[in-house]
């Protein structure tokens, strides 16, 4: 099987933000407290809102945490998310970042189970999108791609093909660029 | 545990029943030791509870409202020793209406303790309430030991996260040294920027064991930002917009009262010429009884008060949300106005109109920024029309055909003549209250609003009452709602907190009753309120004084005679029973869909949610 040609439109790793769809990416410092996590997916919960992927990781500062949250529903809805999520006590910041260009990235893990004479034009999509090859056994393979969103969504289309036997994603996070805050 | 620790420690509460003490309970090792609630205490160290009552204390706290059980007793065996004085309720809902009433009365938190579990559980209508009045409040939950959550130890429930969606914040008490933190950022966080209810949740083992407090320096909020006054330019802006109006309208609500922004709003309508409405919970905020004043706008408005909101070219929101109560249909409501919103809230800001300029900053700061940078506006021909209104479309009711409430209302009303503290329960008299009677001053109309809480009336009167003793407190409430809360009767009694309850019994739910007639061509369903029981007999059975009133000659006898009794009383005035509360806009319909008497043709079922 040749390999497919990956789209032109797939942006190298580290590119911006290319939004899939109505997908909304908001991020928040919040205080490291026990619950807050909860404050938050109820924020999303009570107004029907889609949570996508969430990441929570430590902050810069100690005691507080940065979440990464991607999310689809109306776009009225999302200003009023943002004003809610900002309002709880917890919350230190809460920006949406959907139209700027922050530079974002996000890790897949993709386990294919593959016949030894499918290697070839799977490695060939792998080094396409510099995805390494992590795991090397007799029966299966598995990728690990690093970049903008919307890239690992082609990549994964791409392989689709093969067999994806278990799929993995971080979720995306996201930084501002320059000296702005996230 | 061992023997020698315990001579220190307050005694353990008996278990409650069987699974309290079943073997399933984790070995003391397995619960971390001390975390059990007995660890050491040195000697003259104190419990986790008397550093909490210790902190209420100095929070200035004079009342707590609530009901023990095995996770807050050692709570309650600290408020022994207190100066702040316990008031044993008959339900924690009611706890929490009287908390809210003593709240709403003074501005001031208050304070609800209550056990786990069940106890806890109780207190949601009450957060509720509170949550969508913004009230501040201090509910403490007595919790389980630290060790048993999760576990489904007896009276365990996760009331943090029951609760998260209806409090503005709460704290699970992991560590004893926190009181004074997590004490201290609760009142500030309860009664600021928008107010709100705040929960602590206390695991035994933090009451009942052995504390350091951690002393507390500054308050350390990252996240929490009280807005103040308003940015100049919006000021400015605000300004230039009001002086193109000529048929401006102050649409004044719960934030007014609250900033106690009354005074500059009434100076604000004096200086502009303006008219003034206000929303349910703004009743007060400017005197009702003022000639600009229109008195309340929405469902069940004035007339008058909705064809000017109707008709105006600008609207100044003021600590008001645009409540679907208010604007009826949307996309109808003031479609040529200009709107304006002033709030110290950023998230009511677009989240049902779009307004043409929104202020961020206290109400009362923003107004009397905004007084100086203002002048007369040519609003005679406006206040003419509004004048024309009021006199064609007045308020009004039968007096003849049985006793009315509105007529009870209406002489309470001139007999009190505003000197007295109203709280309200809902339905058709909480309607009828608000319509008739006129409240001159913020923090002296007190009901439920954005929850609409049945039962609310009569327990916040009782917390009312407490918090301004000097002041003519009624609680106006039906014989429905009444019935949900009346156990209080008890606590009114005992603590001789001389409360007016005015039963209006119309022995139906009556405005449900109204909906049903009205928009379900008379199908009765689950209304009638058959077995109400004689509610003068219901208070003397408490010891109370119970009144009747059943004829309109009656009313003044009664209500002076209820006014002077040194007590709690209960009057009971028995109404007709199918009246109905008019003006009235059905749900979701547009303003001008008043129906401003009662309709002779059939209603089409409202769009709008209840
Ligand atoms: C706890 C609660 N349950 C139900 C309702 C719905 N409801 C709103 S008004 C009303 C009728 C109230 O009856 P009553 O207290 O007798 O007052 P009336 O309308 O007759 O004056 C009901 C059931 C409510 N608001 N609160
Ligand atoms: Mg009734």
């Amino acid at each position: 099987m040749a390999a497919p040609e990956p789209a032109a439109t797939v942006a190298a790793p580290g590119d911006a933000a290319t939004n899939r769809g109505d997908l909304h990416t908001i991020s928040l410092l919040v205080s490291d407290r026990p619950g807050v996590l909860v404050r938050v997916a109820l924020v999303f919960a009570r107004r029907g809102y889609n949570i996508e992927s969430l990441v929570v990781s430590p902050g810069a500062r100690g005691g507080f945490s940065r979440m990464t949250i991607t999310c689809s529903g109306d776009p009225a809805t999302l200003s009023q998310i943002i004003k809610a999520l900002g309002k709880l006590v917890d919350v230190v910041q809460a920006t949406d970042h959907t139209e700027d260009r922050a530079h974002e990235t996000e890790i897949a893990l993709v386990k294919i189970a593959s016949t030894l004479d499918q290697r070839t034009a799977i490695l060939q999509i792998a080094e396409h999108y510099s995805a390494k090859v992590v795991d090397y056994g007799s029966e299966s393979l598995i990728l690990r791609a690093v970049g903008a969103s919307d890239k690992l969504d082609t990549f994964i289309e791409l392989l689709r093909p093969f067999g994806i036997v278990e799929l993995v994603r971080s979720g995306k996070i996201l930084m501002a660029r320059g000296l702005l805050e996230t | 545990m061992s023997d020698t620790t315990t001579q220190d420690a307050p005694p353990a509460s008996r278990p409650q029943s069987g699974p309290a003490t079943t073997p399933t309970t984790p070995p003391a090792a397995a619960r971390g030791g001390q975390k059990d609630g007995r660890g050491a205490k040195r000697p003259g160290q104190r419990l986790g509870a008397q550093v909490l009552v210790e902190c209420l204390e100095q929070a200035g706290v004079e009342y707590i409202f609530g009901l023990s059980g095995g996770a807050a007793i050692p709570i309650f065996d600290a408020l022994v020793d207190s100066k702040i004085k316990l008031l044993l309720v008959r339900h924690e809902q009611g706890a929490t209406h009287m908390a809210d009433g003593y709240a709403r009365a003074t501005g001031k938190p208050g304070v609800v303790l209550v056990t786990s579990g069940p106890g806890a559980t109780n207190t949601v209508t009450g957060l509720l309430t509170a949550h969508m009045d913004s009230a501040p409040l201090i509910v403490i939950t007595g919790q389980t030991l630290q060790a048993n959550l999760g576990s489904d130890a007896f009276q365990e429930a996760d009331v943090t996260g029951i609760t998260y969606p209806v409090v503005k914040h709460s704290y699970l008490l992991k560590d004893g040294a926190d009181i004074p933190r997590v004490v201290r950022e609760a009142f500030y966080i309860a009664q600021t920027g928008r107010p709100g209810p705040v929960l602590i949740d206390v695991p035994k083992d933090v009451s009942q064991g052995p504390c350091t407090p951690r002393e507390v320096g500054a308050l350390d909020l990252p996240g929490y930002r009280v807005p103040g006054r308003g940015a100049s330019e919006d000021i400015k802006a605000l300004a230039e917009k009001l002086a193109r109006s000529r048929r401006p309208v102050l649409y004044v609500g719960h934030g007014a009262v609250i900033s106690n922004a009354g005074p500059a709003v009434m100076a604000l309508a004096e200086k502009l010429r303006a008219p003034i409405v206000n929303t349910l919970l703004g009743k007060g905020a400017a005197d009702e009884t003022h000639e600009l004043h229109l008195g309340m706008l929405g469902m069940h408005g004035t007339a008058y008060a909705n064809k000017a909101v109707t008709d105006c070219d600008l609207i100044l929101a003021i600590g008001a949300r645009w409540d679907d109560r208010i604007t009826g249909k949307l996309d109808a409501f003031c479609t040529d106005a200009v709107k304006i919103h002033i709030d110290v809230d950023p998230a009511e800001f677009n989240k049902v109109v779009r307004p043409d300029l929104t202020v961020l900053g206290d109400a009362k700061r923003v107004i009397e920024e905004l007084l100086p940078l203002v002048s007369r506006l040519d609003t005679e021909a406006w206040l003419a029309q509004c004048a024309t209104w009021r006199r064609r479309y007045p308020l009004k009711y039968a007096r003849r055909g049985g006793l009315r409430a509105q007529h009870v209302l209406d002489r309470l009303d001139a007999l009190t003549a505003g000197q007295t503290i109203i709280t309200a329960d809902v339905g058709q008299h909480q309607m009828w209250a608000a319509q008739f009677c006129r409240t001159r001053e913020g923090r002296r109309w007190i009901t439920s609003g954005g929850a609409g809480t049945m039962g609310f009336g009569f327990p916040a009167a009782i917390g009312a009452k407490l918090a301004r003793p000097d002041e003519e407190v009624w609680a106006v409430v039906g014989d429905g709602g009444f019935q949900m809360t009346f156990a209080e009767l008890a606590t009114a009694a005992v603590h001789e907190v001389a409360v007016r309850c005015l039963v209006i019994n119309n022995n139906y739910l009556g405005m449900v009753r109204q909906w049903q007639e009205m928009f379900f061509e008379n199908r009765l369903s689950g209304v009638d309120l058959k077995g109400n029981p004689d509610f003068v007999k219901l208070a003397e059975a408490y010891g109370v004084k119970g009144l009747r009133i059943r004829r309109a000659g009656d009313i003044d006898r009664k209500l002076e005679e209820a006014r002077a009794h040194l007590g709690p009383v209960v009057i009971v005035a028995e109404v007709v029973k199918e009246d109905n509360v008019f003006p009235m806009i059905p749900a979701g319909a547009p303003l001008s869909h008043m129906i401003i008497e009662a309709p002779t043709s059939k209603l089409d079922k409202p769009d709008g949610s209840t």
